[in-house]
């Protein structure tokens, strides 16, 4: 099975490759969207010392987690906002009588290894917040580094899928799920403690978007949470991140059910 | 083959009503369709646009869910045992490509088998078997977008074949095309038919596909059935009538009358007649030799277009 998906993702990177301008053109343009993320970020600092009671460092950690979880999604599920096209077209009837899953199909078939740069980027500056920060290594906390930009990457990958889904229903929702996505990398992107009320409950617990770089970044520092929830949740986004992609797959076979296809 | 009984989809269309409200109201695109397909049969699924014969094709390939009614394809209900359907029908939706743009066709050929898991020898002797009837060797390697749409349907084709599917359907196979590609897609689908092994389900607009094709037809309009049988069954069903029509070199002296003849038209020294249910053209032809000299006669055979015509035109009225 997984054999089969890697013939589909090679033939994907070679008809690809046919358009070398258009592939050069919108690497360059993604990895100034990389440095834009930071700089948000850095410009804070330049009128103040602390965000939020976070330091440059802490906070410049969790703008890196963020931003790293982020581009993993968008690598995998990005394209997920294609759907649209795919259910205008009559292309998604196409993949439909195929033997194989539809979301793992366009996952792979609209697959744009472009993406691949901003991946590499973002762990550059992963890697160089985790160095800044300042982090007491252990063993456990070298594999929350590891699984915390992981599970922000499924999290933000399930809302992808569970967000694009919403275009079975409502075909012209990319800019709704866009909202979603895009907007939940920039929450994440500054402590949770910037927010307050309704916003950081909706937004922060309700999506999930705290588990991404907030509390994985304070049980990596070793701090405690200065909105005195338990140490604990900052393991917790490993789960956050499986409950979401469960909620994610049964969303996106309701749409499925619900996909009316196109005429004739 | 494949059994439907009750077969039901609906829509909900929302039209707008004035500046701001919207009216929500249900239409039922197939309206309880009863159809039952032997192993190697061909036929012919025919209805003016909108009838509901492409949904019908969608809910019997498991891609769109039935409001109600039951469906089995191969033994198997295609929604819920959509991945395994798929392994034992081929599609060939004429608006809708299998194959990959960018590559060369013989590459689409390649990943379909991965995608199916045909064992390579198996695949090997199918792909020959197509490439030699739809005389695609020297398409193999060009990329399909430089393909014209009767090369890329001749691939299509080909596709959804490679993995010897029970059943073949086909949504306007012939849609778009030139009169030699229309032609070779229906020479190769009558000796696919012939051979009996693969059943075919074809919808078309183009009724010489189906006269070519398919001995079994059905009609639906508005959802529903409303034919089922033979093009023979279908004219004496629908009293289409054969006719005689003679250019004489003078005009008639009397009128020549037959029982069970009518006559249709005359202009001129062209006389039309119409033979009513299985009336001979001989008696007419003899009392016609022997009352003027004749310049010229036909015995024209019923059209089907004619019957089909006045089949949608009761459907619109009533």
């Amino acid at each position: 099975m997984v054999e089969t998906y890697l013939h589909l993702l090679r033939a994907t990177v070679r008809a690809q490759s046919q358009y070398r301008l258009s592939f050069a053109v919108d690497a360059v343009g993604t990895s100034f969207g990389v440095l834009l993320d930071v700089v948000s970020v850095l410009v804070f600092f330049r009128v103040t010392r602390s965000l939020a009671g976070f330091p440059f460092r802490e906070a410049f950690l969790m703008a890196s987690l963020a931003t790293f979880g982020f581009a993993l999604a968008d690598l995998v599920a990005g394209n997920v906002d294609l759907l649209r096209f795919n259910v205008r077209t009559g292309r998604l009837d196409a993949l439909l009588v195929r033997p194989l899953g539809v979301l793992p199909q366009l996952l792979v078939l609209d697959f744009a290894p472009r993406r691949l740069g901003r991946v590499v980027e973002s762990l550059v500056v992963y890697a160089v917040g985790l160095g800044y920060a300042g982090v007491g290594w252990s063993p456990a906390r070298a594999l929350l580094a590891v699984l915390a930009p992981l599970s922000g990457g499924v999290l933000y990958g399930a809302l992808f899928v569970a967000f694009g889904s919403v275009a079975f229903w409502w075909i012209e929702s990319a800019e709704f799920a866009n909202g979603f996505t895009y907007g939940g990398r920039d929450f994440a992107a500054y402590p949770l403690t910037v927010y307050s009320g309704l916003f950081r409950r909706l937004f922060g617990y309700g999506l999930g978007f705290a588990f991404v770089s907030y509390y994985p970044a304070l049980a990596l520092l070793g701090r405690a949470d200065p909105l005195h929830g338990p140490d604990w949740l900052g393991w917790c986004a490993p789960l956050v991140a499986i409950a979401a992609a469960l909620a994610a797959g049964g969303v996106w076979r309701l749409g499925v059910r619900h996909y009316r296809s196109t005429g004739s | 083959m494949i059994e439907t009984a009750g077969l039901r989809k609906e829509f909900v269309v929302s039209a707008k009503v004035g500046k701001l409200r919207r009216e929500r109201r249900v239409v039922a695109a197939v309206d309880g369709i009863d159809l039952r397909v032997e192993r190697g049969e061909t036929l012919g699924y025919l209805g003016p646009n909108g009838a509901g014969k492409s949904t019908t094709l969608k809910m019997l390939t498991g891609v769109l869910t039935p409001t109600a009614g039951r469906i089995s394809v191969c033994g198997l209900t295609p929604v819920p045992q959509r991945t395994q359907l798929a392994r034992r029908i081929g599609v060939v939706f004429g608006q809708r490509s299998q194959l990959w743009w960018d590559l060369p066709l013989r590459d689409s050929f390649d990943l379909l088998r991965h995608i199916y898991r045909v064992p390579a020898p198996e695949h090997a002797g199918r792909l020959a078997e197509c490439v030699e009837l739809l005389d695609l060797g020297p398409l193999l390697p060009v990329p399909v977008r430089q393909l014209s749409l009767g090369q890329r349907m001749r691939g299509e084709l080909t596709a959804a074949l490679l993995h010897r599917p029970e059943v073949l359907f086909l949504d306007e196979p012939t849609i778009g095309l030139d009169v030699v590609s229309k032609q070779a897609v229906r020479e190769f689908l009558t000796q696919l038919g012939r051979r009996g092994d693969t059943t075919l389900i074809l919808t078309t607009h183009d009724l010489a596909d189906i006269e070519r094709l398919c001995r079994r037809l059905v009609i639906v309009d508005h959802g529903r059935v409303v034919h089922d049988g033979t093009a023979e069954e279908l004219h004496s069903r629908y009293g289409s009538r054969r006719r005689v029509v003679v250019d004489l070199d003078e005009p008639l002296a009397e009128p020549v009358t037959l029982p069970g003849v009518a006559l249709e038209s005359a202009e001129g020294l062209r006389l039309t007649y119409q033979l009513v249910d299985g009336t001979n053209a001989g008696a007419l032809v003899a009392r016609l030799a022997a009352a003027a000299s004749l310049r010229d006669l036909a015995v024209v055979e019923p059209a089907i277009e004619d019957v089909i015509a006045r089949l949608y035109a009761r459907g619109a009225t009533g």
